[in-house]
């Protein structure tokens, strides 16, 4: 994919640690940035530390994920248009309350998939008015590729964003929108600290930044660490009635 | 009840000055750039950027840190909490002496505003002040300029103690100073070293492919250790042969040359986990300072001390310090010795003897390195103990904030 330096990139989510680390390795490589959220007091800081380290633009918007309703016209009214909008919007939550609380579930539900899958639509509708390449990344989660009891509703919600990322990119297919789907592993987040993870298998948010940037060159569909690939490849080929007896 | 707390950055410090087994809070996602001012080079940071951040953003853009320590793994935050000393300390002081402001997060969550003005008492206490006045948030200081990431480097060969030191003298001048000692070696040998001295190249001393980049360093391979080595590997003949390695390659390679600043700044740092070296034990540091008068006959002391024991260290340090500033800051006019050991019951007893001359000599120890000084002996040996302390009721930080290093030298 041709990059040019000066194609702005839009970061849904943009509070979350992958996204302050897809939001430096972007400016790093001199590109604008419009950083979203619903908290935009919060992105300030971030703002001023990109402007500092790489001398990058940076604009901020405020954008509520699930505020559905607004997604289109949030779109529209943007300016200048990005070239590539990445949804780095994410919620884990707390698998045991989501059982007890529906309210939770639903957010859970919400956050993970209806939110961003509206906002992804409402994005490709923009962007294919681009007169050159443009992509839309989402960070979905290898969580989405099999439902575990630990925490299936996180894990449906990111694997119907998964599916919803793999339709939108059939259908952009002879477009100039690339759709890429990245899902990580464990990531040393916010999301994640205070869980034991391995590891090995845990990675920095600025490693994931770097695979997904140069992913994005190589204008890959689906985007694993390649440990993860392997670890996923094994766990979806194992027969449900084995997986079910199975705890991890 | 309320839980005494420490604040704790990259954990670089040697010993037990980042630990608090009630609370500890890692600062290192505190890590914004808060203001750059491209004129002046006054830089504004949150504590938990690291050095190497600095370096990464700033080199390129033909600033440098004002002092910098032998890794860049550190934090500002620690940097000034252990205030931190280069091998320009003999021209340009520690890092504390470079702060603008600093803002401090003191008992009861009041954040105070410091500098050499306003709350100096503060301001001065908090430098070299091991986290113990508070916790350090943000600070401010200057970058220096530099025409190009490459340092021209001159490495001599210095054959016992006295030309070592008669070197350091001779190159009061160089920004840069530093020599590795042969620890191993005695009598007539005694303090020999390869003495290396430094400068930030100039572009015109640059070869012709590096002066179209000048400020651009290439990226370099890193070894990396994975593995801890047994036990066995290091023994007084295997730690012999690396001293003697050590100073026959840098006989060879004396000469002046060109080298990057990562290779002359943090030559460790290119290998990751080069602590494991030492085994799964792990190691202790050393590092003591002499008063100038007593430089000469403490250094000779320990080296014996040392040689004679032949437990040796791989990496023995020697610089000379400029003018002391701080008030529980470690540096002080005269000659600095930093050594490791593996960590074993005899190197501990060693340690013990070494202590001895120190105190008997009028210097001290580097408590950024320090993970067993018994408090006696530190008591003896920082002479501005009671200012500290004082600084620390004035701001009621006294019980809040603690470390395992505190508490064992009764702090």
């Amino acid at each position: 994919m041709t990059q040019e330096k000066d194609q702005p990139v839009l970061i849904l989510g943009a509070t979350s640690d992958i996204a302050k680390a897809l939001a430096h390795e972007f400016a790093r490589h001199g590109h604008p940035l419009q950083l979203a959220s619903r908290n935009i007091s919060d992105l300030e800081r971030c703002k001023t530390d990109l402007e500092v380290r790489y001398k990058a633009v940076v604009t901020l918007h405020r954008f509520d994920i699930l505020d559905i309703t607004t997604h289109h016209q949030f779109f529209s009214a943007l300016q200048p248009k990005p070239y590539y909008v990445i949804c780095a919007v994410g919620l884990l939550g707390n698998q045991a309350e989501q059982e007890q609380d529906v309210q939770q579930a639903e957010l859970v539900m919400r956050t993970n998939y209806m939110g961003p899958a509206i906002a992804l639509e409402a994005a490709a509708q923009t962007l294919i008015q681009n007169s050159g390449a443009t992509a839309i990344i989402g960070i979905s989660s290898v969580a989405g590729d099999r439902g575990r009891a630990k925490n299936y509703y996180y894990g449906s919600a990111k694997a119907g964003f998964t599916q919803f990322l793999s339709g939108l990119r059939q259908k952009l297919s002879k477009t100039k929108v690339h759709v890429m789907t990245v899902k990580p592993g464990f990531v040393a987040t916010r999301m994640t600290e205070g869980m034991v993870t391995p590891k090995s298998l845990t990675m920095q948010p600025e490693e994931l930044a770097t695979l997904v940037f140069q992913s994005l060159k190589k204008k890959r569909h689906v985007v694993y660490d390649w440990k993860w690939q392997i670890i996923m490849s094994i766990i979806k080929m194992i027969p449900e009635k084995i997986f079910k007896k199975l705890r991890f | 009840m309320s839980f005494p707390v420490i604040a704790r950055g990259l954990g670089r410090s040697y010993g037990d000055s980042s630990l608090q087994p009630h609370q500890t809070i890692d600062m290192t996602a505190f890590d914004h750039m808060l203001s750059f001012d491209e004129s002046s080079g006054l830089l504004e940071v949150e504590a938990g950027v690291t050095l190497k951040e600095v370096l990464e953003t700033f080199v390129p853009r033909g600033w440098f840190p004002p002092v910098t320590p032998g890794t860049q793994y550190v934090t500002i935050g620690g940097m000034i909490a252990t205030d931190v000393h280069g091998k320009n300390h003999h021209v340009a002081g520690s890092f504390g002496q470079h702060l603008v402001s600093i803002d401090v997060l003191v008992n009861g969550g009041t954040i105070i505003t410091c500098n050499k003005e306003t709350n100096a008492d503060l301001f001065h206490a908090t430098i070299g002040g091991m986290g113990l006045t508070g916790i350090i948030l943000r600070a401010s200081f200057h970058l220096i300029r530099v025409t190009s990431a490459y340092i021209h480097k001159e490495t001599m060969v210095t054959s016992n103690l006295d030309e070592t030191m008669n070197q350091f003298e001779a190159s009061a001048t160089w920004p840069y100073t530093v020599a590795w000692i042969d620890c191993l070696a005695t009598g007539q040998d005694l303090g020999r070293s390869i003495f290396y001295r430094g400068e930030h190249a100039k572009i015109e001393s640059l070869s012709a492919n590096l002066r179209s980049t000048p400020l651009k360093v290439g990226k370099k391979s890193k070894l990396s250790i994975p593995v801890n080595f047994p036990q066995f590997v290091l023994n007084r003949w295997s730690v012999k042969m690396f001293n003697a390695f050590y100073y026959w390659r840098g006989r060879k390679s004396s000469g002046a040359g060109i080298v990057d600043y990562d290779s002359f700044f943090y030559p460790l740092d290119s290998i990751i986990g080069w602590n494991r070296m030492y085994g799964r034990k792990g190691f202790l540091q050393y590092q003591c300072v002499f008063p100038k008068v007593s430089s000469r006959e403490g250094l000779i002391k320990v080296l014996n001390l040392v040689a004679e024991a032949g437990t040796g260290s791989f990496l023995t340090v020697l610089k000379l310090f400029g003018k002391q500033a701080g008030v529980l800051s470690f540096p002080m006019e005269g000659y600095t010795l930093a050594m490791d050991f593996p960590l074993s019951e005899k190197n501990l007893q060693l340690l013990e003897s070494l202590d001895k001359l120190v105190a008997e000599y009028g210097g001290r120890l580097y408590l950024a390195k320090d993970a067993r000084m018994p408090a006696r002996f530190f008591k003896e040996t920082y002479a501005n103990v009671g200012l500290f302390n004082a600084a620390r009721s004035t701001y009621r930080t006294s019980d809040k904030f603690t470390s395992l290093q505190s508490e064992r030298l009764g702090l």
